[in-house]
C-alpha cells in the first residue's frame, strides 16, 4: 500500500524519532511510505484554544497536500481526531461548499497508527521485540474521540520481550489538554500528580502511548522527579526488533 | 456582574486537602455505581438517542409546546405564570406567598430557585424559606452555596456537620453518624411540614400534552413539599418540557441510573393540576427564561438546554473532581456548568468566560451524558466565541495578549512550508536561551506555569523532515 | 396575553430562526427501539420484583391469598403497630380483628379525612397499589381505591403494600404505558415508590429512612 506519512508538526519539529520508527515499522511490513513536504500543521491548537477562524486556511492545506492520497497515517491519536471529527465545523464555518467537499472526501482516508494497523491492514503482531517493562497510558482522544478501543494494547500484547503491566485508573486524563496546562497549570497539575503516582505503582521502566503531546506532558514530570520511568512512543515499541 | 475566574478560584480549593479527599471519595464512588446500573441496560444506547431526540424536538418546536403546556396546566385547575428574569420570577412568588400570609414556606431542592436567588428575595419580604432536602439544609444553615447538582453538601464531612446541627438545630448531644444527623433532620423538619401553608418546587419534568409534573427525589421531602400545604408553587426553566406522558419512560429511565446511580430513586412524585381532596388546592407554575432563550439562539449552544441535571458528567470530570463544584461561582457546576454559565450569564463576565477553558477536552463528560449533549464540542465553540469577542473588542488588551500574539505567529507560520521550516530552526535557536544540561526546567511569563512541575525535553537538532531530506539524497 | 409571555415566545421564535416554518414536530424522529415489552415468563418478573424491592432495604414477603389477613397481623404484631391507618376502599377480610390483636384502626374517608396531625400521630398505613415494576422493584400508586390520599403513604413511619402478582409488569415502559390514559383522561396523582425513603447526602452513605416512611414491607399475593 502507498502511505502518505501525517507526521503532524509536533512530532516533525519535537519527536522526530516517533516519525523515523513509523518509516521504519511500515516498510518493514511491505508498505511504501511516502512524506508530502508541503504539510505543516493541521490546526488543532488553533482550534481547540478558540481561534477557528485562523484554522480555515489549515484545512485548506491539508486537503490540498494530502487530496490525492490513498492512506493518511499518522502517530497522534489528537491530530487525527481533530481532521475526522473536527474538519467538517471548520470547513462549514468557512462556508465554502467546495472545502466541505474535500473535507468529507479525505477523512475516510485518515488513520491513527494503531487503528490503521489493527482494523485496516488486520496485522497484530508487527515482529517487534522490545525487553522492557511498559505501561500503556490510553490517552483521551484515542479512546474517546477515535475509539481506538484494544487496537494499541493488541499489538504490545504481540511485541517479544515485552512485560506490558496495566496501569491502575489508567482511562483517567493526565492533565494536558493543550493551552489547559497553561491556562490552568494548577489543577493539570494536581491531574498529572495524580497520573504519575499510577505509572509509578507498576513498576514500568516505560510509558507507553499514542499521542506524543500527553507523553511529553507525563514525560515532563517523570524527569522532574527522576523517576527513572521514560516516556516512549507506541510506534518506536511496535519498530524495534531484535536487530534493531 | 463580575465573578472571579475559574483557574484564580481553583488555586484555593486544590490546595485544601480535605476537600480533595471529600470530593475525590464521592466522586469515585458514583461514578463506579453508575457504571454498573448502566451496563445492566443492553438498550441503554438506544434510549439515550431516544432522550436526545426527545430534547430535540422539544427545542425545535418550543414556543408551541410552551403554549400546549399552559393549556394543558389551566385545564387541570393549575394557574401558570411567565417570568422573563430572575427578578420577575421572584416579584411573582412573593406576591403569591404574601397572598397567603404565611411567614414561613418549605422548599423541596430546586436548582432554579437557587440560580434566582429566591431564598433572598423571600427573605427581604419578611418570608423565611426553609430548605428542606438534607443537604441543601446543611447549606442553609451554614450560610454556605452548594458545590454538586445531586449533592450539594458534598464538600463538608460528617464531623463538619455535626458541628453545624450542634450549633444551629440545637442539638447538645449528637454523634456524627450520618443515621443520626439524617434522624435530627427529620425531627426538625417534620414539624415544618406540618404546618406549613406555601410550598415551592422545581420540576424535573413537565409534560406538554397533559400538565403533568414530576419531582424525582428519595428523601421524601419533595412529596411533603408538594402534598401538605396548601399552595403550591413550582418554578421550572422553560428547557425542563417533554412532549407525552409516554416520554417518561425515556427520561425515567436515563434519569435515575445516570444521578443517583439508582435503578429508580425512591420517590417519584408526577401531578396533574390540582386533585379535590388529595394534596395543594391551589397550585401555580412559573416558567422561568432567565437566560434560556439566548441559549436556544445558538445553534451549537442549544444542545446544553438538553440537561436533565443527572450531574453524571461531574462526577467523572478529572476537572472537578479536584477543584470541587464551588471554584465555579455558579448553581451549575462541572462541565454541564462550564458549557451553560456562560451561555445564561454571557461572555461579558470574566469569570464565566474563564470557564469554558476548565476542561482538557478529554471527552468522559460526553461519554455518559444521558442526553448526548456533547460538551466538548460546545467548550470548543464557547472558546471560538470568546475569542471572535476579543479580536472584536480590538484595542491594545487584545493585540498585547500573549496568547493572541502567538497564535497569530504559529498561524502565519503554518500557511507556507518554507516560513514553517524557517520557525523550527528558530525555535531550535531560540531555546539555548533555556536549556540547561540538556533538559528545559524554567521558562518566562505564561509558560512558567509549565515548568513548575514539568521539565520540557529540549527540541533535537534534526527534525524529521530534514532526516527525511537526507535519506532521500 | 402578560407582556412577559409574549417577549418570551417573541424571543424562542426569533432563536429558532434556522428551523423551516413547514417543520412539524413529529418530524423530529425519535428512535423507539428500546424494550417496550418484557420478554419474561410471568413467574420469573414476580420473582424479579421480589428480588429488587429487596435490595432497597425493604421487607418482602410471598404470600398465598387466603393466609393474608394472618401475615398482616403478624407484620403489624412485629411492626409494633398499635394505630394502623387504611384508605378508603382497602379490603376489609384482610385487616387484622379487633378483638385478639391489638391494633386500632383509623379509616381515612372521603368527607372524613384524616388530620395531619392524626397521621403523624399513627404508626404504620396498609395500602394497596395499582401497579408493581419488576425491571426496578417500583411500586406504582395512583390514588384509587385502597390507596387513598398521598399523604396517607408519607406520613406514617411504616408502609404496608399488598401488590397481587397479576399487577406486576416487567419494564419501566410498560410501567408508564399502564397510566396513559388515566393522566389524559383523570390526571390522578402518581407516585413511585422504590424502597424506603433514603438519603446519601452525608459523605454519599446511604441512611434509609429520612422524612418519608423508614420502613416498607410488601406483600406479594398470590391467587
Amino acid at each position: 500500500m502507498h502511505i502518505s506519512l501525517f507526521i503532524t508538526c509536533f512530532n516533525d519539529t519535537l519527536f522526530p524519532e516517533t516519525g523515523r520508527a513509523m518509516v521504519r515499522l511500515l516498510e518493514r511490513l511491505g508498505h511504501t511510505v511516502e512524506f508530502p513536504l508541503e504539510q505543516t500543521c493541521c490546526g488543532q491548537m488553533h482550534y481547540n484554544t478558540g481561534y477557528q477562524e485562523e484554522t480555515i486556511p489549515l484545512v485548506r492545506r491539508f486537503v490540498e497536500v494530502f487530496g490525492q492520497a490513498e492512506a493518511i497515517v499518522a502517530p497522534s491519536a489528537s491530530c487525527v481526531g481533530m481532521v475526522k471529527e473536527f474538519y467538517h465545523n471548520v470547513a462549514d464555518r468557512s462556508g465554502d461548499p467546495e472545502l466541505m467537499e474535500q473535507v468529507e472526501a479525505v477523512v475516510p482516508r485518515v488513520f491513527e497508527l494503531s487503528q490503521f494497523l489493527v482494523e485496516e491492514l488486520g496485522v497484530e503482531d508487527v515482529g517487534a521485540y522490545y525487553p522492557h517493562r511498559v505501561t500503556y497510558h490510553p490517552t483521551c482522544h484515542s479512546l474517546r474521540v477515535l475509539h481506538v478501543g484494544e487496537a494499541p494494547l493488541i499489538l504490545l500484547r504481540n511485541v517479544r520481550g515485552i512485560d506490558l503491566v496495566e496501569l491502575p485508573a489508567a482511562q483517567e486524563c493526565c492533565g494536558f489538554g493543550g493551552t489547559f496546562a497553561v491556562k490552568n497549570a494548577d489543577t493539570s497539575m494536581a491531574m498529572l500528580g495524580d497520573k504519575i503516582r499510577h505509572i509509578k505503582d507498576t513498576g514500568a521502566e516505560v510509558c507507553a502511548a499514542a499521542d506524543n503531546s500527553c507523553l511529553m506532558h507525563i514525560g515532563g514530570a517523570l524527569n522532574r522527579q527522576r523517576s527513572g520511568v521514560e516516556p516512549v512512543h507506541l510506534a518506536e515499541i511496535l519498530a524495534s526488533t531484535e536487530e534493531n | 456582574m463580575q465573578t472571579p475566574t475559574f483557574e484564580e478560584s481553583a488555586k484555593a480549593y486544590l490546595s485544601d486537602t480535605q476537600l480533595r479527599r471529600n470530593i475525590g471519595h464521592a466522586t469515585h464512588t458514583i461514578r463506579d455505581k453508575r457504571q454498573t446500573v448502566v451496563d445492566e441496560m443492553p438498550d441503554w444506547e438506544v434510549l439515550r438517542e431516544a432522550g436526545s431526540s426527545l430534547k430535540n424536538r422539544i427545542m425545535r418546536h418550543l414556543d408551541e409546546y410552551l403554549l400546549q403546556l399552559e393549556e394543558s396546566v389551566r385545564q387541570a385547575g393549575g394557574q401558570v405564570h411567565w417570568a422573563r428574569d430572575a427578578g420577575e420570577a421572584n416579584r411573582i412568588i412573593v406576591d403569591l406567598v404574601k397572598e397567603q400570609q404565611v411567614e414561613e414556606v418549605v422548599k423541596v431542592k430546586s436548582i432554579t430557585t437557587d440560580e434566582i436567588k429566591l431564598n433572598r428575595a423571600l427573605a427581604e419580604e419578611g418570608v423565611r424559606a426553609l430548605e428542606t432536602d438534607l443537604a441543601e439544609l446543611i447549606v442553609q444553615l451554614a450560610g454556605d452555596e452548594p458545590s454538586h447538582i445531586l449533592v450539594p453538601a458534598i464538600h463538608k464531612n460528617r464531623a463538619e456537620i455535626r458541628e453545624l446541627f450542634r450549633k444551629k438545630l440545637n442539638q447538645g448531644e449528637l454523634s456524627d453518624r450520618p443515621e443520626d444527623l439524617a434522624e435530627a433532620a427529620r425531627l426538625y423538619l417534620r414539624k415544618k411540614f406540618l404546618s406549613a401553608k406555601v410550598g415551592i418546587s422545581g420540576a424535573n419534568f413537565a409534560v406538554a400534552d397533559t400538565g403533568t409534573v414530576a419531582v424525582v427525589e428519595s428523601e421524601g421531602n419533595g412529596r411533603m413539599c408538594t402534598t401538605l400545604p396548601e399552595t403550591l408553587i413550582t418554578v421550572m426553566g422553560i428547557e425542563k418540557l417533554i412532549p407525552t406522558w409516554r416520554d417518561f419512560e425515556v427520561f425515567m429511565q436515563l434519569l435515575p441510573r445516570s444521578s443517583t446511580a439508582e435503578r429508580m430513586n425512591p420517590y417519584n412524585s408526577f401531578w396533574t393540576g390540582v386533585t379535590e381532596g388529595d394534596g395543594p388546592q391551589e397550585f401555580h407554575l412559573v416558567l422561568l427564561d432567565n437566560g434560556r432563550t439566548n441559549v436556544l439562539a445558538d445553534e451549537v449552544g442549544r444542545q446544553t438546554l438538553n440537561c436533565i441535571r443527572c450531574s453524571a458528567c461531574l462526577n467523572v470530570c478529572p476537572v472537578y473532581e479536584r477543584t470541587g463544584g464551588h471554584a465555579y461561582h455558579s448553581v451549575y457546576p462541572g462541565p454541564i456548568g462550564a458549557i451553560l454559565t456562560p451561555q445564561l450569564r454571557g461572555l461579558e463576565d470574566e469569570g464565566a468566560a474563564s470557564l469554558p477553558y476548565a476542561s482538557t477536552l478529554c471527552g468522559a463528560c460526553y461519554e455518559v451524558c444521558p442526553v448526548k449533549i456533547n460538551i466538548p464540542d460546545v467548550l470548543v465553540h464557547l472558546r471560538g466565541k470568546i475569542v471572535d469577542r476579543k479580536k472584536r473588542a480590538g484595542g491594545l488588551n487584545a493585540k498585547s495578549d500573549p496568547e493572541y500574539i502567538g497564535m497569530r505567529l504559529m498561524a502565519r507560520a503554518f500557511k507556507s512550508r518554507s516560513r514553517y521550516e524557517r520557525a523550527q530552526k528558530m525555535a531550535r535557536v531560540g531555546q539555548k536561551f533555556f536549556v540547561k544540561d540538556g533538559t528545559i526546567s524554567k521558562l518566562p511569563g505564561e509558560l512558567s506555569g509549565w515548568t513548575a512541575m514539568r521539565d520540557l525535553k529540549p527540541i533535537p537538532n534534526q527534525t524529521f523532515r530534514e532526516w527525511w531530506g537526507d535519506r532521500d539524497e | 396575553m402578560s407582556e412577559a409571555k409574549k417577549a418570551i415566545l417573541e424571543k424562542i421564535r426569533n432563536a429558532l430562526g434556522e428551523v423551516p416554518r413547514q417543520e412539524r414536530p413529529e418530524d423530529i424522529t425519535v428512535p423507539r427501539h428500546y424494550r417496550q415489552q418484557g420478554n419474561r415468563a410471568a413467574g420469573e418478573v414476580v420473582a424479579l420484583f421480589a428480588g429488587r424491592v429487596g435490595e432497597y432495604k425493604a421487607t418482602v414477603q410471598r404470600v398465598n391469598a387466603n393466609a393474608l389477613a394472618g401475615v398482616i397481623a403478624e407484620s403489624c404484631r412485629r411492626e409494633g403497630v398499635e394505630k394502623l391507618v387504611v384508605p378508603d376502599g382497602f379490603p376489609g377480610e384482610w385487616l387484622p380483628g379487633d378483638e385478639d390483636d391489638n391494633v386500632r384502626l383509623l379509616h381515612d374517608k372521603p368527607g372524613e379525612p384524616l388530620s395531619h396531625r392524626a397521621l403523624d400521630d399513627s404508626d404504620g398505613v396498609i395500602t394497596t397499589c395499582a401497579l408493581g415494576v419488576a425491571q426496578t422493584g417500583t411500586i406504582i400508586l395512583d390514588a384509587g381505591a385502597g390507596q387513598g390520599r398521598r399523604v396517607l403513604t408519607l406520613l406514617p413511619d411504616y408502609h404496608l403494600c399488598i401488590v397481587k402478582e397479576e399487577q406486576i409488569v416487567e419494564l419501566v415502559s410498560e410501567g408508564f404505558t399502564h397510566f396513559e390514559q388515566a393522566v389524559r383522561e383523570e390526571g390522578p396523582p402518581i407516585t413511585f415508590i422504590s424502597g424506603p425513603s433514603a438519603t446519601s447526602d452525608i459523605e454519599l452513605s446511604r441512611v434509609e429512612g429520612v422524612h418519608g416512611p423508614r420502613r416498607l414491607e410488601v406483600l406479594i399475593v398470590q391467587e
